[in-house]
């Protein structure tokens, strides 16, 4: 019960240090932030966006994790841990992709622009999308369960390609790609301590709040499977 | 005799005598190309536009006719058979022959037609054009295999076959569409050397993948 209080103030004080620390020029005060040239006031979206893409990747990750686990020991358990860490990949895979374009309309012009990352995190829609139809396609739990676990680390296997391909085919907008000379790599030097300790706080708050409803959405399946064997 | 040649051999003469997918293919090839040519009118298209819609058509194509293999065989009842008399991996390496042969013959079917009828698609550079569609046919026939043999367990729902494809397709479609402009642009194959061996190495891992995940498909 503890860490949850604890939980809810640090994503309190994360939401408002993000939102209403001033950036400045020359921070001297604990609460300023550095002014990132070609970014400015944008830089404060890496508070929310980054953590919900890195959210995105590490449910996916999740979900081909207990899918492997599926096909080992064929426990449905196992399915239902990497369907829950599916929907909730997917959740934040909107969240990201959303407040993406609409920092991207602000800072490059228009919501849409195919840049590399765009790209990625399209594909990752696309294949949890994907996923969530084959599922739908099949009545029956085991044979739902092989396929989607087959289907997810045929998928898995494919994301690093992006990260090779994509940067040869379009120029990178994004901060922190390789040849954006103007703002990035924003992580490495450019935010200052109290901005970079802010930003891993964000990671650190994201990922146990992504845990957290992950473990509470695979419960709830379980039980749910549970009560439809009882009754049919 | 390799026991994967005789499932070959078997999807062979059960295709040559009744032509279903061939026939099916060439008639779906031959529209896409049409309502290109349609939609395009009179207007001049650029030269990367030809290229990129080249790969539309085989994608397509590709998604029309591939997914036979693996849903015939449920459909006519005879996976069981199949199941008792081979090992899941020659049963999976028969399939993927076929289907290479298959949208080998369809694809270049596809550029022969459509180097006639398009004036824009003009290659400078053809050995590495050449290399490229060598490489993508087998990779889209390795990965199209082994979706299609997830969609014949799934009921073999017929709109399920793009939509799981696509995603799985896509990095190999965006590398081909980029190495076919550079094949225009004359590029040499050594200032393609990256391309080309993303190209292999997904061609690569697909195969190992779909070996290794093909057991838990087949085996109910």
């Amino acid at each position: 019960m503890l860490w949850k209080i604890a939980l809810f103030i640090l994503i309190c004080f994360i939401s408002i240090a993000g939102i209403a620390f001033p950036i400045v020029e020359n921070p001297s005060a604990w609460y300023e932030f550095p002014l990132i040239t070609g970014l400015g006031e944008n830089a404060k979206i890496i508070f929310f966006h980054v953590p919900t893409a890195w959210i995105t990747v590490l449910a996916f990750f999740m979900s081909t994790i207990y899918g492997i686990k599926y096909l080992r020991k064929k426990d449905l358990d196992d399915d239902a841990k990497a369907y829950t860490a599916a929907q909730l990949g997917m959740i934040f895979c909107i969240l990201a992709t959303v407040t993406g374009a609409v920092w991207s309309k602000f800072a490059w012009g228009s919501f849409w622009s195919w840049d590399p990352r765009q790209t990625s995190i399209f594909a990752l829609m696309l294949i949890y999308g994907a996923l969530f139809v084959l599922r739908s396609a099949i009545e029956q739990d085991e044979k739902r369960a092989v396929l989607s676990s087959v289907y997810s680390i045929i998928a898995f296997v494919t994301v690093p390609f992006f990260i090779f391909i994509m940067p040869r085919i379009m120029k990178g907008l994004h901060p922190g790609s390789a040849d954006d000379n103007t703002a990035g790599p924003v992580v490495n030097f450019k935010m200052d301590s109290n901005m970079y300790l802010i930003f891993v706080l964000s990671l650190i708050g994201f990922t146990i709040l992504y845990f957290w409803m992950w473990r509470v959405g695979y419960r709830l399946q379980i039980l749910k499977d549970k009560l439809e064997k009882q009754f049919s | 005799m390799q026991p994967f040649y005789h499932i070959f051999k078997k999807d062979l003469s059960s295709e040559l005598r009744t032509r279903y997918a061939v026939n099916s293919l060439v008639m779906f090839i031959l529209i896409t190309i049409s309502v290109i040519l349609f939609s395009i009118g009179t207007e001049t298209i650029s030269d990367y536009l030809a290229g990129g819609l080249f790969w539309v058509v085989v994608f397509f194509s590709a998604m029309s006719g591939l997914s036979r293999t693996f849903v015939s065989e449920e459909e006519r009842g005879t996976a069981m058979t199949l199941k008792l008399i081979a090992s899941p991996a020659s049963v999976f390496g028969g399939k993927l022959f076929f289907n290479i042969v298959l949208v080998f013959s369809m694809n270049v079917f596809v550029l022969v037609l459509y180097s006639i009828l398009f004036d824009a698609f003009v290659l400078k550079n053809l050995v590495l054009f050449l290399t490229a569609f060598l490489l993508g046919n087998i990779g889209i026939a390795a990965a199209s295999t082994i979706i299609a043999a997830i969609i014949s367990k799934a009921g073999s729902k017929g709109t399920l076959y793009p939509v799981l494809s696509f995603p799985i397709l896509l990095p190999l479609i965006l590398i081909l569409i980029e190495l076919t402009k550079l094949s225009m642009d004359g590029v040499g194959l050594d200032e393609a050397f990256v391309e080309i061996a993303v190209l292999f190495c997904y061609d690569v891992i697909m195969f190992s993948v779909s070996f290794l995940l093909f057991d838990f498909i087949w085996k109910d």
